[in-house]
């Protein structure tokens, strides 16, 4: 695989060192990387599951409005903000590995690098509520 | 492809009886290709010295700045050949996210700092923002990428049919990063090193002052010998010596990597006056 940008791999980097969930996709979507701070939301550890193509993520990770209706993947917050290229709030629910639903508060905002280089996106979680 | 050394000191010259084996000159390598193209890696303050090397029939030379802080700029304005008119001199450089490189560079060439303006050099040096892709100069193609110093900062890779060298003077691949190195994908810098005939890296520090240097965008002579085994480099020169590392200190630091591994690549002191081919 060709080496990621080096924006990319410096966000793995401050992600792996915050306290709050932190979730990075590529330019492509695909999952790059979650922190530890999200595993426990996520219901399973990153380094078990490893990097997933956004196709499997992004279904793996049930996410649905408060009223349990269910989102589709590409209008999830970190694919809105991939390819709108502009940053996103909401409350909506999750469902980890675990198979627990969660309401968190998300925020995604797309990483854009100079030269028009468009990264990938990143969500912060917080306000997370266990059913 | 020759190589010569013109300055090989990091962060501030330092120029006195404990340095004058290594060198006192801060950053400034030159890359002779075989047909004559001429690219001068960054403008430290051994830029000085090559510019008196540059032959009065060259008619082009191509200046590649890495990053803008003053140890690898602070030689420019002392670069004779920006003087001749009939010099055909390029300069490329990472811009920022909000400046283009022109107007990076005016801040240094500009009063106070200094007293010639950069619109009003002889030779007209036309300036190109760094590409983040490969670009072509003379025999050569180029690649450069944005990697892991603080600020706007670029490595290179230069290749000359099948021969190629890196050049990675300020570089902390090792940043934040809980086992290094970490897998390729995600190490900067290693496509760009990656089984390079010559690698030229950040050495400044030893582990331990590495420790309390952490974010500074500089590496161990530790860490850069893992870095280069890791790409699989043939050769590696330690580079961007720290100011307080004199001569003896540096011996050391050689002889305490030789003996540390055995290392599968061949490395050499990054001596200020040296020259390579590859």
């Amino acid at each position: 695989m060709a080496q990621k940008e080096i924006e990319v791999i410096l966000m793995r980097q401050l992600a792996s060192y915050l306290a709050m969930p932190v979730i990075l996709v590529d330019a492509e979507g695909n999952l790059a990387y979650y922190n530890e701070p999200a595993e426990a939301l996520l219901g399973r550890r990153f380094d078990e599951v490893g990097e997933m193509p956004k196709e499997v993520w992004s279904t793996a990770f049930g996410q649905s409005e408060e009223d349990g209706s269910r989102i589709p993947p590409e209008s999830v917050p970190l694919m809105v903000a991939l390819h709108e290229h502009q940053p996103v709030h909401r409350i909506l629910r999750i469902t980890g590995l675990d198979g627990v639903s969660r309401r968190i508060e998300v925020t995604a905002f797309p990483l854009e690098g100079q030269g028009g280089r468009h990264l990938g996106a990143v969500s912060i979680f917080w306000g997370v509520e266990k059913q | 492809m020759k190589i010569t050394l013109w300055g090989t000191r990091g962060s501030l010259a330092s120029a006195g009886p404990e340095t004058v084996r290594y060198g006192g000159n801060t950053s400034c390598v030159e890359v002779r290709g075989n047909d004559g193209t001429i690219l001068v890696l960054d403008a430290g303050t051994g830029i000085r010295r090559l510019g008196t090397a540059i032959e009065p029939e060259v008619a082009r030379v191509d200046i590649l700045l890495t990053h803008l802080h003053m140890d690898h700029l602070q030689g420019l304005g002392f670069f004779d050949p920006l003087h001749r008119p009939d010099l055909e001199v390029h300069i490329w450089g990472p811009p920022s996210t909000t400046l283009d490189l022109r107007a990076r560079l005016a801040r240094y060439l500009s009063p106070p700092l200094f007293p010639v303006l950069l619109r009003e050099l002889p030779s007209h040096p036309v300036l190109h923002d760094v590409p983040p892709r490969r670009f072509e100069v003379g025999g050569f193609k180029i690649s450069a990428d944005l990697v892991c110093h603080p600020g706007p900062t670029v490595g290179y890779r230069i290749s000359e049919g099948p021969v190629s060298m890196t050049y990675l003077p300020d570089h902390e691949p090792a940043l934040g990063v809980w086992k290094f190195p970490l897998d390729p994908e995600w190490t900067s810098g290693f496509a760009l090193a990656a089984g390079a005939d010559l690698l030229i890296h950040d050495a400044q520090f030893t582990d331990a002052e590495y420790l309390t240097h952490v974010g500074w965008g500089h590496s161990s002579i530790q860490q850069a010998t893992e870095f280069a085994t890791g790409t699989g480099v043939k050769r590696l020169i330690p580079f961007h010596h720290d100011p307080s590392h004199g001569d003896e200190m540096l011996d050391r630091l050689l002889k305490g990597a030789r003996k540390s591994s055995a290392l599968p690549f061949e490395l050499l002191p990054g001596t200020e006056g040296t020259t390579f081919r590859l």
